[in-house]
């Protein structure tokens, strides 16, 4: 799969090709004085997984919120199925209908029940009937493993239910693409494998998929492609084998290091005692071998050790 | 004495905190026995039953259109709070507006009314009809006691409700929007319905306020059909003489404001138990 972006003008003309979901031109965007996107280029494909890393604060969360414009880019260009929704003129509600967003804490509609969570939005705001809309929100939550909590209020669950239900919602608008965001960071360990579970199927299923995530296990199982972004800017991007696997930039390199071996000191702790204490557990073959770091066998599991 | 035998005394004086607390207490319980024996000593009880609990006056009161005047006293209350409701909500929105002059018009308009006495705006209302001749509210004097009782209210709602609305996380904006809602969308179906929930109890609080302010009514010179209850209790005490009319109206404010309170406080606990 090529991977290089060519990076177009800002004037850039979208490519047409209807199986380019989401094309984001030389994304700029500041929260005042500190800009937290410095041009950002890249193109999600139908059906293409596409996994974001980076570091906290790299950017990435604010790179999927300016995708369905709930940040409002400061500069540069995004077109979601060919359609500018960065243009002034756009239909921003319209297009919004074609991309679900799954958010780190849940935001379910704790005064509706898991049922009417799922209907509001295609009876509200797609004008489906009602009932058609109660059928294929029973038939979707039945696909994320909680046709039986329907009727139960978002308090009632747990979060990894609450999360699956998340999900479910944003399928129920009959989505081309669903952005998710962090979905698993706000879990207790032993939920993130159900929530994982319902994702991993959706991307077998041929969903387009945008996941901003701290699951390395998880990206390298099933994203098509992964992204690591730190300070703003894209620093490498490729095959999960590659980025993850064999990464090339020693920014990529330091940042999972330290996502995958957490409790192992690094160069560069502030903290020179806790380095000097374990300064001998480090296994001397990790240590020889810093670019191939090893990943726990099930997915889902490297949040789990930290 | 000895400097030897000086620590003796000083040890004893010494009591522990317990039993320091557990001798206030016993003050304080001696106190109150003490009091209420002065005034049973010296409070005729008859006189105060003639005065306060007089039979021939109770029944008098009950049965010279009471109850009309306690629906009064509810149809002022509630109407004036549905209006204060609405507009109040409006004034919130007004509040968060994107749009500065709305802004400011609902600043101004919040703080001219917290700050004025409900009794000079009623007074005020009042009056309207002699100022503009051929000035009539509908539902008179209905009409009149709602939109100034509501006026004052909704100033007070408004930033009640303002609160509520911004207890609401942002995410549950952010949720509802890219479900594709518009923005007014988003806040009538998300939250508005949940702002309010947050704000129940502080609304029921206006709500016993206004039950009361709603006394202030008699100030617009009203037929007596349309008293509401502490009119009507004080012009029945007046023609007698004598204060038990005007207790039994007092107790009939109790029985809407007591229901209403246990009721706060049942939600107040509920809400603290969800959370």
């Amino acid at each position: 799969m090529s991977t290089v972006t060519t990076i177009p003008p800002a004037t850039a003309i979208p490519t047409g090709d209807r199986r380019d979901e989401i094309q984001i031109y030389d994304l700029h965007k500041s929260f005042g004085d500190v800009e937290v996107l410095k041009g950002i280029s890249l193109t999600v494909r139908t059906g293409e997984v596409v996994c974001v890393i980076g570091p906290s604060g790299s950017g990435k969360s604010t790179l999927l919120r300016c995708v369905n414009l709930l940040e409002e880019p400061t500069a540069g260009r995004i077109f979601i199925l060919n359609e500018e929704i960065t243009d002034p003129d756009a239909d921003v509600d319209a297009i919004r209908t074609v991309m679900g967003m799954v958010f780190q804490q849940f935001n379910l509609f704790p005064h509706l029940t898991v049922l009417e969570n799922c209907t509001i939005g295609p009876v509200a705001v797609k004008k489906v009937d009602k009932a058609e809309a109660k059928k294929l929100a029973l038939e979707t939550l039945e696909k994320v493993g909680l046709a039986d909590r329907a009727d139960a209020y978002p308090a009632q669950l747990s979060g990894g239910q609450q999360q699956r239900v998340a999900i479910a919602r944003a399928l129920c608008m009959d989505v081309e693409m669903v952005l998710f965001d962090e979905p698993t960071s706000a879990l207790d360990p032993e939920l993130v494998g159900d929530v994982l579970d319902v994702m991993r199927l959706l991307a077998e299923t041929g969903m387009t998929m945008m996941v901003v995530t701290h699951e390395m296990a998880f990206a390298r199982e099933v994203a098509d492609r992964v992204i690591f972004m730190d300070g703003g800017v894209v620093v490498e991007e490729g095959h999960p084998d590659q980025v993850i696997g064999n990464p090339q930039h020693e920014r990529t390199r330091t940042f999972l290091d330290r996502v995958l071996n957490p409790t192992h000191p690094h160069a560069g702790d502030q903290d020179a005692a806790y380095a000097a204490r374990h300064a001998g557990d480090a296994a001397p073959e990790e240590a020889e071998d810093p670019q191939a770091p090893d990943l726990p066998e099930i997915p889902g599991r490297t949040r789990g050790l930290l | 004495m000895t400097t030897t035998t000086q620590p003796a005394p000083a040890a004893r004086r010494r009591t522990s905190p317990r039993k320091r607390a557990q001798r206030i207490r016993l003050v304080q319980y001696a106190v109150l026995v003490v009091a209420l024996v002065a005034i049973i000593l010296n409070v005729d009880g008859r006189q105060v039953q003639s005065v306060f609990f007089r039979a021939d006056l109770i029944q008098i009161t009950l049965t010279s259109g009471l109850p009309r005047a306690l629906l009064n006293t509810v149809i002022y209350t509630f109407g004036a709070f549905v209006f204060g409701l609405t507009v109040g909500t409006v004034l919130a929105l007004m509040r968060l507006s994107q749009v500065a002059p709305y802004r400011w018009l609902a600043s101004i308009y919040i703080e001219f009314f917290r700050g004025v006495p409900a009794l000079i705006v009623l007074l005020a209302f009042g009056l309207l009809s002699v100022a503009f001749p051929g000035l009539r509210f509908p539902l008179d004097p209905y009409g009149t006691v709602w939109t100034a009782l509501g006026m004052v209210s909704a100033a007070y709602m408004a930033e009640t409700i303002r609160a509520g609305i911004q207890a609401v996380p942002k995410g549950q904006v952010e949720a509802a929007r890219s479900l594709g809602m518009p923005s007014g969308m988003a806040m009538r179906r998300i939250v508005l319905p949940q702002a309010f929930r947050i704000i129940t109890p502080p609304l029921t609080n206006e709500l016993i306020l206004l039950t009361k302010d709603s006394s202030l009514v008699y100030v617009l010179g009203l037929t007596a059909s349309a008293f509401e209850l502490t009119k009507f209790g004080r012009d029945i005490s007046n023609s007698n003489g004598n204060l038990t009319p005007l207790v039994i109206a007092g107790l009939c404010y109790l029985l809407i404001t007591l229901p209403l309170t246990f009721l706060v406080r049942r939600m107040e606990a509920k809400s603290k138990k969800a959370r």
